[in-house]
């Protein structure tokens, strides 16, 4: 699989990453390679095996349902780059929600 | 009519946890901005989702419920998508194999015949937090607590026809998440909300329209109103030659009109796969039956028990067991009544009814109790007091004047059922009267209310109608 | 005191030879002349660790010691460590301090072992050079000149050049076995689940694995004893009670069936590595075990596969890095767009860009089956493999790495050639197993590591395996000059 310029503007935007011209010329070379690559998985028949997520064949644990956290806002929001009156701020979200 | 609505819902309900779906930190409504946030909810770096059991318990009361198949195999996936509300970057949540699936609720429509609404499915997810927009310039502010708080959304299949249908479907299900005791159904603060997938298409046409999906609508009569502009707009729409265009549309209640949010439309592409911090969810038949032996009765099993036990209308059972409370109540009335459920039911969905209506109050709140509307109806029934004068008790024992004994003994609202007194009180009234004693007596039948009025004058009411009638009926015709 | 093993230290401690407060202020000085060099450390926690190291001295004079107690001791950067500075190479999070410890972490302080610093690794342990952290490129101790692998460079440089007895690293794809074996150290990649992943900062889920890096296995099998256990904080930890590794280190190893895959020894390998590792084999017969050569068919593809799932996982799991809660943010953003586009673009490095980049596009509508599903039925026929090679055998032997300690910056501009220095690494992640590398010898000066690969949950006989072997050579007793 070849990618186009294109593609990677569009992969860009979707992983929320600014991609100069300059950036868009040495990735699309690069991750095409890396692609390229990747499909040597297609020489392998998979038709009889099944995925695994997990290399551990087991099932999710289940929590007790009990609240164990208290309130740690302050030391939170210590290390937060803007907050005020205990909210975390960013510019404004276009209300369409 | 020569249109017909489609109409499919997606109700995302909040499960009534004390903790969050992966975290231990607190759901409760309405504490300070992210103080009930905790690492798990803020998606600090290293940490790791743990699932809460009592959410997959509710998830099963709702599949046994809705008549569904409860999965032996479930997995969370992860919802790929940036937005300031949604810490991790992604939302957990169940995607290719729910926890739920295929499933069906009747619903009772107003011309007493029932209808099957499919349900397709019903998983698990984690809710997101919200932005606050009003009191910064330029900026938004970000509230976590609800992130993470556990969401099971249902998923019904196109099968209503009508505004109506849709109600009829939502309040349904409302009624049931709360007998389960799974939510609390409060729609104002976002415990109960409703998505509507809405088309239209041509009567006799088999393929679907094009639909627009109504977004998160938190009343049940804004759900219907938002429904009924829809259609009329995507009529109006095709009628005149365009097309309806598949989108995500908002309801404004204040204008009364639903508008295409854009923006939301862009390229969606949530990159969904297995959450890797997660295992697949497994249920065992063990665990389905030990929820099962739990289960409260359910709305329909009660209906259909009161219409045998009590021989009650489908009707009034139907208005009865639409909150667990209500039926309660009447239940507790029927007892308390020395067993006279129909007269109970008029009274509870008559006079206490309207008493609450007409002062805005829920039930839990009436300040007439069970016990109180039981022993009023079992007065008029070993007729104590008539009908008429229970009206007043009432009255006085929703003013909290005392027991129903009490206020019929305190202002001598007794029924007189004594025979020979009632004969005393009528033989002065054909004393008094002895020109219309002469004229009924010729024929004036009608002049028979007459005595009656006169009697109910003398007595204030008190006297049994139906003895008063025997006995004057002799006396005149002596 | 000079070079003695963690083991050999914490007997020191008990018999009192020397105190933690002395044995720390000899390892912080050691990072003082020393790490100029290699850049092995990102923070050094100067005060914190005397401090501890009093705490542990006062705890053994009260008779309450383990055998941790004032053990100094270094964590990779991708640990969350309390009140104190943890980065993961990236410059995201340069200004993070956890406000959190991580379970291994907790472990760690639980047992009283003396926390010096945090140490230096590719960003998000993306990378196999080291090369890929904010803080710039670890050097190793046996040739400046030369990458000391990674991910968890920093740690494996600090180990070699005897910085610190002993550090924890991570392994999603071989970044804790490469390093050891680039650097002529022991580590350990435990079974995915013996070990909590809470508190460590995440690059593939599936796949990452914390484990511990040391001179010996002796030492290996202390810390792991530490290390690992459920964890009720990790949904993917395995509730399995751990056995005492120290115990049967020293069993013997008669009879045992070692398997030699013969793609392991194909044409990318060194010459000389391969000679090492005969050696390595021909030692192990003499010590009564017997060997076989056995197929790993689809080795090749696990690489393509792996390329895939971490990707995958990465562009996923590197979300929450939006400049909103925590690390950086982008100066004066315009819009909210503005603010995650800057902010990420300024606070990942290249390589890190470059796998969500792969990840994203793997995930996306239209190339799911194609790429992250088909990535992981490769993983089913590489378990498959494994599965049947462990009906024959009880371990499998083979190199680490197929070179020894390359030049820095000689495979910075092609990411697939230091990709493939992964090729005996990777396929164990994907299966979950447990693996180790130690030193087996040199090749013009440089360190050569052996792999050991168990079944899954087999740590005990990989350790035992090892130090059988270490009790007949002495190449996990060498320091490179200069140190």
């Amino acid at each position: 699989m070849s990618l186009t310029a294109a593609d990677v503007k569009k992969i860009a935007h979707l992983a929320r990453l600014n991609m100069s011209e300059a950036d868009i010329a040495l990735y699309t070379p690069q991750l095409s390679n890396i692609l390229a690559f990747v499909e040597h998985m297609n020489q392998a028949d998979t038709s009889h095996i099944d995925p695994i997520a997990n290399p551990l064949d087991l099932s999710q644990r289940l929590r007790k349902d009990v609240v164990t956290e208290k309130n740690e806002r302050d030391q939170f929001q210590a290390i937060a780059p803007e907050v005020q009156v205990g909210l975390y701020l960013v510019p404004k979200v276009i209300e369409d929600e | 009519m020569e249109w017909e609505t489609v109409i499919g819902l997606e109700v995302h309900t909040q499960l009534l946890t004390k903790s969050k779906l992966f975290s231990g930190a607190s759901t409760a409504f309405g504490a300070d901005p992210n103080t009930q946030a905790c690492a798990i909810d803020l998606g600090f770096p290293g940490v790791l989702p743990v699932l809460n059991g009592e959410v997959v318990r509710m998830a099963i009361k709702l599949g046994l419920g809705i008549n569904a198949q409860i999965e032996a195999r479930s997995i969370f996936a992860r919802k790929n998508y940036f937005y300031p509300d949604l810490p991790k970057g992604y939302q957990i949540s169940q995607y290719e194999l729910p926890v739920v699936s295929r499933g069906f609720l009747d619903i009772l429509l107003e011309d007493g015949t029932s209808k099957r609404i499919n349900i397709t499915r019903a998983h698990l997810e984690e809710d997101a937090g919200k932005s606050l927009h009003e009191d910064f310039q330029d900026q938004s502010g970000i509230d976590l607590n609800r992130a993470g708080t556990p969401l099971l959304e249902i998923v019904s299949e196109p099968d209503m026809r009508s505004a109506k249908e849709a109600i009829a479907y939502l309040k349904t299900l409302h009624s049931l998440v709360v007998y389960l005791g799974i939510c609390d159904g409060n729609m104002q603060e976002g415990s109960f909300r409703c998505d509507a997938n809405v088309s239209v298409r041509r009567r006799g046409e088999t393929k679907f329209g094009t639909r627009t999906e109504l977004k998160n609508i938190n009343s049940f009569r804004f759900i219907e109103r938002a429904i009924n502009y829809e259609v009329e707009r995507q009529i109006a729409l095709i009628e005149n030659g365009e097309k309806v265009l598949q989108e995500t549309r908002l309801y404004d209640p204040n204008k009364n009109e639903t508008r295409s949010m854009r923006s939301k439309e862009e390229a969606n592409d949530y990159r969904y796969f297995p959450d890797p911090d997660l295992l697949p969810l497994v249920i065992s038949q063990d665990l389905i039956e030990s929820v099962r032996h739990e289960l409260p009765e359910l709305p329909q099993q009660k209906r259909q028990r009161f219409m045998d036990q009590y021989g009650l209308s489908a009707y009034d059972a139907g208005v009865l067991v639409a909150s667990r409370e209500l039926a309660n109540f009447f239940e507790t009335t029927v007892k308390a009544s020395g067993n006279q459920p129909k007269l109970a039911a008029n009274w509870v969905m008559g006079e206490l009814s309207a008493a609450l209506n007409k002062s805005n109050l829920e039930i839990t709140d009436s300040p007439v109790n069970a016990e109180q509307l039981g022993k009023l109806v079992l007065r008029i029934h070993d007729n104590t007091i008539s009908g008429k004068i229970a009206k007043t008790i009432f009255e006085a024992l929703w003013n909290k004047e005392g027991d129903v004994d009490d206020i019929i003994e305190k202002r001598g609202l007794k029924q007189v059922t004594d025979t020979s007194a009632i004969e005393v009180l009528i033989d002065k009234i054909i004393a008094a009267n002895p020109q219309q004693v002469a004229d009924y007596r010729s024929g004036k039948d009608k002049l028979f209310g007459f005595f009656v009025g006169q009697a109910m004058k003398e007595s204030g009411g008190k006297m049994n109608p139906q003895q008063l009638n025997d006995i004057l009926k002799k006396k005149l015709s002596g | 005191m000079e070079y003695k093993t963690l083991t050999e230290l914490s007997k020191e401690l008990t018999t009192k030879k020397i105190s933690s407060v002395e044995l720390t202020q000899f390892f912080l000085e050691r990072i003082k002349s020393f790490d100029k060099k290699l850049n092995s450390f990102i923070t050094v926690t100067e005060d914190h660790a005397l401090q501890m190291a009093k705490q542990a001295d006062e705890q053994r004079a009260k008779g309450e010691a383990g055998r941790l107690t004032g053990i100094p001791f270094a964590q990779k950067d991708i640990f969350c460590t309390r009140g104190i500075k943890t980065t993961c190479g990236s410059k995201i999070l340069d200004n993070f301090i956890s406000p959190y410890d991580a379970t291994v972490v907790k472990r760690f302080n639980d047992a009283g072992a003396v926390l010096l610093g945090k140490t230096n690794m590719d960003e998000f342990a993306m990378g196999s050079s080291n090369e890929n952290s904010y803080y710039g490129p670890v050097k190793n101790p046996w040739d400046l000149e030369r990458v000391p692998g990674g991910s968890s460079g920093g740690s494996a440089a600090a180990v070699a050049a005897y910085l610190t007895p002993g550090a924890t690293g991570t392994d999603t794809g071989g970044s804790i076995r490469q390093p050891a074996a680039l650097c002529g150290i022991s580590g350990i990649k435990p079974t995915y689940g013996r070990v909590s992943r809470y508190g460590m900062i995440a690059f593939a889920s599936s796949l990452d694995q914390g484990g511990p890096m040391a001179r010996t296995a002796e030492d290996l099998a202390l810390l792991l004893q530490t290390m690992s256990g459920f964890d009720e904080h990790d949904s993917t930890s395995v509730d399995k009670p751990v056995p005492d590794y120290l115990k049967t280190l020293n069993d013997p190893i008669k009879g045992l069936r070692i398997g030699l895959p013969k793609e392991f020894f194909n044409q990318g390998l060194d010459s000389e590595i391969s000679k090492i590792i005969h050696d390595a084999v021909r030692e192990y017969e003499k010590l009564g075990a017997t060997v076989k050569e056995i197929s790993l068919p689809n080795t090749e593809l696990s690489i393509p596969a792996y390329y895939v799932i971490a990707p995958a996982e990465c562009s996923s799991n590197l979300a929450r890095f939006d400049g909103v809660r925590y690390g950086y943010r982008c100066d004066n953003p315009k819009d909210l767009e503005d603010l995650y586009k800057r902010s990420r673009s300024e606070g990942f490095g290249n390589e890190v860009k470059r796998r969500i980049m792969i990840g994203t596009y793997a995930l996306s509508a239209g190339y799911y089956d194609a790429y992250y599903l088909k990535a992981q039925k490769i993983r089913g026929l590489i378990r498959d493999d494994f599965m049947k090679a462990f009906n024959e055998v009880d371990v499998i032997l083979g190199p680490t790495s197929p070179t020894p300690a390359f030049k820095l910056g000689e495979k910075m501009n092609d990411p697939v050639s230091m990709y493939l220095s992964d090729i005996y690494t990777i396929a164990v992640n994907l299966a979950g197993l447990p693996a180790m590398s130690i030193p087996a010898g040199f090749t013009k000066g440089l360190p050569i590591g052996m792999h050991l690969i168990g079944n899954l949950f087999d740590e005990e006989r990989l350790l035992k395996v090892a130090h059988n072997y270490q009790k007949v050579t002495d190449w996990h007793t060498k320091i490179p000059e200069g140190f």
